[in-house]
């Protein structure tokens, strides 16, 4: 049977084909839907962890226990997991593990672009890299199996274009799944002590030129040829752009990225009298390909940063487009914004007025640094706003007083904002944390965690409280405000400034979006244009549904100035309004109403 | 080589149905015997930004993503988005556009104006435009949610597919309470 299916559908998919029933993942784009899709399959255990060092750590259990085991990450979260990653290289796993990481070229929705390929390379495991759907459901069967074969953990790098396309997917029968779990006892291959860690070590070698050999006849590592005036060598995705760009020259497309077949590479470049690399980001290929002594061209003509497309590997390489390109006029950008309604619209619209640093998390509530709400000062990675505010605190002293917040959302908190707390109240931090919780994981799409009180698979669960938590781990000063009332935030942000050493202060609203929490939605609003006298103070909220009509676009008549200076009135599209009251409590003029 | 593989491409705003748009579009393609491809960046659906998908079909497909200067059809849910991706459009390709504006923030904080003219622009580089009012179509049919669908009908008379195909794949990818409405919208959009 064929269907569409995305990459990540495809891998849920494969992995089921092929037995795997246990995963464990921390959502994050372009990942997010393999464990979505996954944890709806028969007889399967499927869970959210807390974050990616947990997943890995969860499935590499799994995995010694007798499970074929998969965890599930986006680029940025092989990070957090590096740390069990290294050492699982050395001590094999038993049974079947695949490590999955989601790369995102182009930073669509990512703090940084950072090549995972490296990580294969780093930490001495093989690596695949399927280029559409069809192939990322193959690629986990053959992942599982060299899993098993050389006992590593086996990484599968997808990138955005793979995760989040759909092509054709011929869907197979499950397979049979074995019960091959049991409590085996191995302590000189698992406990990593210095003394086992070396004898460990040679295997990882000799392992790594096993897979080698295994590379030169892999079928995923394939040759086309055609003209050998040009060959290029190529995975992932970028084989299908080159692919669309040179149909007539020869591929090497490497369905396995490390380790490298050398004798194939050299072979095939033998064969061509000019021969190129087409791969995103680092020249990871490439760097490998010259070390072998072999001429060849990649970064030389192809960019270093963001994805490609057919367009940039045709003029690279021949330095034509294949058509007449028109210019696309400047418009004004559309960036994401906070959703009407969205509950950390009100907490940043004050936090931005405050004159103090804003240390921001990975969130929605990243898109409020963007004016007019600028409200949030840093991000660099998950938790380390507490961090990275604690630190100012210190540093700055007394110039520091009532300056420093940090800002996290809910599932950031869990995923890396435990620690940092506690390290505010063990050395004594002067800042203010907000926690800002909307009561589920927004900016992947709604995945629960530890503290919305529900797993993946849908049961209830334990619920993680966070001013008890604060409390247990040190911090005296603990306070909940409701994000939708702007005086509330305000005064209690300005106590806890005040106030000395570490608070948390909890914004607690589910997301507009999220309908199993319930989340308010009122009546719309609307603007009265007779009492509106341009202030522009509503607009400042970044809220879609508010827009700027200026009298000169307007039919004389029709208006009325209130002011001399006067320009123009604010204007609420009903439709999208969602009624939750912040423009109402700004508004000086009582121009903001209910719809009728 | 190259001609043999159709690209569409749906540009517009987040919430306005484009990824459903190009599901159906897919779907269509693969029922009626050709490779297809499909590609979008997901997590802005909600909050506003600009939102694309590239759908490609043929033969056989290699990349989900057209090159710029390599698109047959453009298909802007909302009007200024049209312009924002005129580089992509073939010379000789078709532009369908619907005539809604939304603003974007800056020119809702009045820093920045909307783009006059936009279909003379668009005129300017394509001869084959095709502007609807997709909105009030879609009022008419009876849900204003499904401009998308009202898009989709007005692309079916571009390609060769049988209309008993699109309406097999409409009839599954609507639930019944909204189905009457899409299938009249994709009509409007056709009869247009």
């Amino acid at each position: 049977m064929k269907v569409l299916m995305s990459g990540n559908e495809a891998i849920a998919r494969g992995a089921y084909e092929h037995g795997v029933r246990f995963a464990s993942a921390y959502p994050g784009t372009p990942s997010t839907e393999i464990l979505e899709a996954f944890a709806h399959y028969d007889g399967v255990y499927a869970e959210w962890a807390p974050n990616e060092k947990v997943a890995l750590e969860a499935a590499i259990g799994a995995a010694v226990a007798g499970e074929k085991a998969m965890a599930v990450m986006k680029h940025v979260g092989v990070n957090v997991a590096a740390d069990p990653l290294f050492t699982s290289s050395y001590t094999g796993t038993n049974r079947a593990l695949v490590l999955i990481s989601a790369d995102d070229p182009s930073m669509h929705s990512s703090q940084n672009e950072q090549d995972n390929r490296n990580y294969a390379k780093f930490a001495k495991v093989p690596m695949l890299e399927p280029c559409d759907s069809q192939e990322a459901k193959e690629f986990i069967k053959i992942a599982l199996d060299l899993s098993e074969q050389f006992d590593t953990p086996v990484m599968l790098r997808t990138t955005t274009r793979v995760a989040h396309s759909k092509s054709i997917v011929t869907l197979e029968e499950e397979g049979n799944w074995e019960d091959k779990t049991a409590v085996q006892f191995n302590a000189s291959k698992y406990v990593m002590v210095p003394g086992n860690s070396r004898v460990r070590r040679q295997l990882v070698e000799k392992r790594t030129t096993a897979l080698k050999e295994f590379a030169e006849t892999f079928k995923g590592n394939r040759v086309e040829m055609k003209s050998k005036d040009v060959g290029i060598i190529t995975s992932g995705m970028p084989y299908n752009y080159a692919k669309d760009a040179f149909p007539e020259y020869s591929f090497l497309k490497l369905g396995m990225v490390y380790p490298l077949p050398d004798k194939l590479i050299r072979k095939f470049a033998g064969k061509v009298k000019k021969l190129y690399v087409v791969e995103e980001l680092d020249p990871f290929l490439e760097e490998q390909i010259k070390a072998m002594g072999i001429a060849v061209t990649g970064k030389a003509v192809l960019p270093f940063a963001n994805e490609l497309d057919p367009g940039i590997v045709k003029n690279a390489i021949c330095g034509c487009s294949g058509g007449e390109i028109a210019a696309a006029p400047e418009v004004p950008p559309r960036p994401p914004n906070l959703c009407p309604g969205c509950p950390h619209r009100g907490v940043f619209y004050v936090l931005g007025k405050l004159g103090a640093f804003l240390s921001g998390d990975i969130g929605c509530y990243t898109l409020a640094y963007m004016k007019p709400l600028e409200g949030l000062h840093s991000t660099v990675c998950m938790g380390a706003s507490i961090s990275m505010a604690h630190g100012m605190s210190k540093a700055l002293k007394d110039k520091g007083k009532g300056k420093v917040v940090a800002a996290i959302g809910d599932s950031t908190f869990v995923h890396s904002g435990i620690t940092p707390l506690l390290n505010m109240a063990y050395n004594g931090s002067d800042a203010v944390v907000v926690i800002c919780d909307n009561s589920t994981t927004a900016m992947t799409g709604m995945q629960e965690h530890p503290a919305t009180g529900y797993t993946l698979q849908g049961q209830p669960t334990k619920k993680l409280d966070f001013a008890a938590l604060a409390k247990v781990l040190g911090i005296e000063n603990v306070q909940v405000v409701n994000p939708y009332d702007l005086k509330q935030v305000r005064k209690v942000m300005k106590e806890e400034l005040a106030n000395e050493g570490p608070s948390v202060v909890i914004a607690e609203s589910p997301c507009v979006l999220f309908r199993r929490a319930n989340p308010t939605i009122g009546k719309p609003f609307r603007v009265d244009p007779g009492k509106c006298n341009g202030c522009k103070l509503c607009l400042g909220l970044n809220c879609s549904p508010i827009s700027w009509r200026p009298f000169a676009k307007m039919e004389e008549g029709t208006y009325q100035r209130k002011t001399k200076t006067q320009e123009g009135i604010a204007v609420i599209d009903s439709l999208y309004c969602t009624g939750c009251t912040l423009c109402r409590q700004l508004c000086k003029a009582g121009a903001i109403v209910e719809e009728e | 080589m190259k001609s043999e593989v159709t690209s569409v491409y749906m540009v517009g705003v987040g919430g306005q149905g484009i990824i459903r748009a190009s599901d159906i579009l897919c779907e269509v393609i693969m029922r009626s015997g050709l490779d297809v491809k499909k590609s979008e960046v997901h997590g802005m659906a909600q909050r506003g930004g600009s939102v694309t998908s590239h759908v490609r079909f043929g033969k056989k497909v290699y990349s989900p993503l057209a090159p710029k200067g390599g698109v047959d059809i453009l298909m802007a849910f909302e009007r200024l988005e049209v312009l924002r991706y005129l580089d992509y459009i073939k010379p000789k390709g078709r532009v369908i556009m619907s005539e809604l504006e939304l603003y974007p923030p800056a020119v809702n904080l009045g820093i920045a104006a909307y783009p006059e003219n936009v279909v003379e622009t668009v005129r300017n580089r394509v001869s084959d435009v095709k502007e609807v009012n997709a909105t009030q179509m879609a009022i008419d049919a009876g849900n204003i949610k499904a401009e998308n669908t009202v898009l989709l009908g007005v692309l079916s008379t571009y390609l060769d597919v049988d209309a008993k195909l699109w309406d097999a794949v409409l009839r599954e990818a609507f639930p019944a309470k909204v189905l009457e409405a899409n299938l009249k919208a994709f009509a409007a959009g056709r009869a247009a």
